[in-house]
């Protein structure tokens, strides 16, 4: 592909992955937020192929696969019943109004692309300019990690900053070894596993999936 | 030699998960961990005069540090795997756990056992992060394995807070990859030994950068403040056994991958900046511990903050980073897994018999249960640092050293702090062991539980009286991490 193509695909790509970062944010129905994460992940695995094509590296167009199936299909699938065992699938009161939350996500990006600089400097290729982007996105997993009160808004806060921190290593160094990128795959893949199941178990005992309601444990 | 130390567990595992659950299954748990054992002394008399080994193509490597964490694994899961036993007879005993339960137990803690080798034999600082990422997944199970909403919300907790830890630590990573990637590089970028190779060569902006991640990170995991709010909630909801293996060496595990960091860090930075930062998280770690320990009620909880207290101290002699405080500092790992695991499965026994963790509702435990009373004062006694236990030399060395480069500041606050902690600790202790008995005559306590406990505290003082089987071996180590 031609550089100007590589340049503006790539830039798309990770302009999506921030995209949807902030919509999560905005949204309100959980159903919406889940399959604004699977549309996350799919970009992801955009940014991983297109550097794979661009670089001729097989091992990452084989990793930007793996995402796409972990991350825009079974992901989304698994939290995805989760909410659809929940009557009030609604963020409905979080801890920060949604106005608030989208000023928020502005602030953290300015935040992310002061914080890359020295980053930045070492890498100075199109992708290279493109990694706060990546650090933006994490730090909205963050904040909803912070400031959302439903199990599965946690979870996706934590698939947010994940995202993040996948999207910053692929526009910096092309990715990690297949050995760590196939092992850190699977370990997120098991952990949304886990807190699916935990999500379930709690329910079960609270009558609901609000974690307000986790108050047993304090000093 | 290096994969025979991992194929204990998985074997151990499998068997349990495979064959239909009976109790001896729990024993061969205990077999698979002192295997491990046996096969880190092992490691550490081959590695001590000659070179590190290596094994899977260079994935695994065992140099002296790895056989010290090796051994310091195997120890506290023999004494953790061997009270399982009990934990499971009563479990089941109460109706609160079925078979399969008590299988899928036996199979989590060997993965857990399993997840930890791995971690400290990898010789790929991303295979590092994989395995302890999977020490997470493995144990959030383990903490809500009595499925009571208190233990749920505390693994809920433990996940997500630790999950975001790890993040961190994986952004730092990428960020140690980039570096090395720039230098140009062998075919391993992210191996540590070639790291550490030319780690003068490395980005100081991104190591500084990536190293700040790194100890944020990995610091979640070790319990260090401000990371820590899991760790009380987690350690006192899990089962004793799973507590005192979380407490006695997953927390040291994760500090050890920060050891690993640092050296890159040291080379690249100078020593300045990796001291500041765990001077700081050290200080913070014991300041919070202190105040904390003073109004507790619960016991279970207290031994968690003690544990953040503890980690903190071996921030603060990492800062140092003389050979002699690496080395005190992993005496103080291996004495503080020792009394913590100690305490933390009496604990268990406490409360299966008392039925209650609130420190106020267990009065007069010495005179009322002669044997698991002694043990527990004795283990409070190690944990405070009371000689001949060996936390007293490791606190003292790392002290010493700490005054020798400058930080006699610190070591002075941190004094201060563990001053505090003592007459918390001794208080509480006393109204949970002295007090007149009652009416009752004393209740004994079953050899199955007390043997290993007793075990534990004299290995303790063993080693703080005498450090000859350890001593080449600490050295060895040592200078891996202080060249």
């Amino acid at each position: 592909m031609s550089a100007s193509t590589y340049t503006s695909v790539l830039g798309l790509a990770a302009a999506a992955v921030l995209l949807c970062a902030v919509v999560t944010l905005w949204r309100r129905s959980l159903g919406a937020i889940v399959r604004t994460l699977a549309v996350q992940g799919a970009a992801l695995a955009c940014v991983a192929t297109v550097i794979g094509l661009h670089e001729h590296d097989v091992g990452l167009i084989v990793v930007g696969l793996l995402v796409l199936g972990a991350k825009a299909l079974v992901v989304p699938l698994l939290i995805g019943r989760v909410v659809r065992r929940d009557p009030n699938s609604r963020e409905t009161d979080p801890l920060v109004n949604v106005p608030a939350s989208l000023v928020a996500a502005g602030a953290l990006t300015f935040l992310a692309f002061a914080a890359t600089r020295s980053v930045a400097s070492l890498v100075p290729t199109t992708a290279g300019r493109l990694i706060p982007i990546g650090l933006a996105a994490m730090l909205m997993g963050f904040f909803a990690l912070v400031t959302r009160r439903k199990a599965v808004s946690q979870i996706v806060g934590i698939l947010l900053v994940d995202n993040g921190v996948a999207l910053v290593a692929f526009l910096a160094t092309a990715g990690v070894p297949l050995l760590v990128e196939l092992g850190a795959s699977l370990d997120v893949l098991l952990a949304v596993i886990v807190l699916r199941v935990l999500a379930i178990q709690l329910s079960a005992r609270l009558g609901s999936f609000d974690l307000d309601q986790l108050t047993e444990l304090h000093d | 030699m290096v994969i025979a130390v991992l194929l204990l567990p998985l074997a151990g595992g499998l068997v349990s998960g495979v064959v239909p659950w009976r109790r001896g299954i729990s024993w061969l748990g205990t077999a698979a961990a002192f295997g491990v054992f046996v096969t880190g002394v092992v490691l550490g008399v081959d590695i001590v005069p000659g070179k590190p080994m290596t094994a899977l193509g260079g994935v695994l490597r065992a140099d002296a540090l790895s056989a010290f964490m090796v051994i310091v694994i195997g120890v506290i899961a023999t004494l953790a795997t061997w009270q399982s036993v009990r934990y499971l007879d009563a479990e089941m005993a109460a109706g609160r756990c079925t078979r399969r339960h008590a299988a899928l137990y036996s199979v989590l803690v060997q993965a857990f056992v399993m997840t930890m080798l791995l971690a400290v034999l990898a010789a790929n600082l991303g295979v590092l992060w994989v395995a302890i990422e999977a020490t997470t997944v493995v144990t959030t199970f383990l903490v809500g394995h009595r499925q009571t909403r208190s233990s749920l919300e505390a693994s809920w907790k433990y996940i997500i807070i630790c999950s975001v830890g790890i993040a961190l630590a994986f952004l730092g990573t990428v960020l140690v990859y980039l570096a090395s990637l720039h230098v140009g590089h062998g075919p391993h970028p992210l191996d540590w030994t070639s790291l550490v190779a030319q780690s003068h060569q490395l980005n100081p902006g991104v190591i500084r950068l990536a190293f700040a991640l790194i100890v944020l990170g990995y610091g979640t995991k070790v319990g260090l403040v401000p990371m820590h709010s899991w760790l009380p909630d987690a350690h006192s909801q899990a089962p004793a056994p799973v507590s005192a293996l979380m407490s006695g060496v997953l927390l040291t595990v994760a500090f050890y991958a920060i050891l690993r960091f640092k050296v890159i860090a040291d080379g690249a930075l100078g020593p300045t900046f990796p001291r500041t930062l765990l001077v700081i998280v050290g200080l913070l770690s014991l300041l919070v511990a202190a105040s904390l320990l003073l109004t507790q009620r619960d016991y279970k909880r207290m031994l968690a903050y003690h544990s953040v207290e503890h980690m903190g101290l071996i921030a603060l002699g990492a800062a140092a980073g003389s050979p002699l405080a690496i080395a005190a500092v992993l005496l103080h790992i291996l004495g503080h897994g020792l009394a913590k695991g100690v305490l933390f499965l009496a604990s268990g026994e406490i409360l299966l018999t008392e039925g209650t963790s609130e420190i106020e509702r267990v009065p007069a435990l010495l005179s009322r249960r002669p044997v698991l009373g002694g043990i527990f004062g004795f283990g409070l006694f190690a944990l405070l640092g009371f000689p001949p236990f060996s936390l007293f030399v490791s606190e003292l060395n790392m002290l010493r050293a700490e005054f020798q480069v400058g930080l006699g500041w610190a070591a002075a606050v941190s004094l201060a702090c563990m001053a505090v902690i003592f007459a918390a600790v001794m208080s509480h202790g006393r109204h949970l062991l002295l007090g007149p008995r009652g009416t009752d005559a004393p209740a004994m306590t079953p050899a199955l539980v007390a043997v290993p406990l007793i075990g534990g505290l004299v290995g303790c003082a063993f080693i703080g009286v005498s450090a000859w089987p350890l001593e080449s071996l600490l050295h060895a180590a040592a200078h891996i991490v202080a060249p």
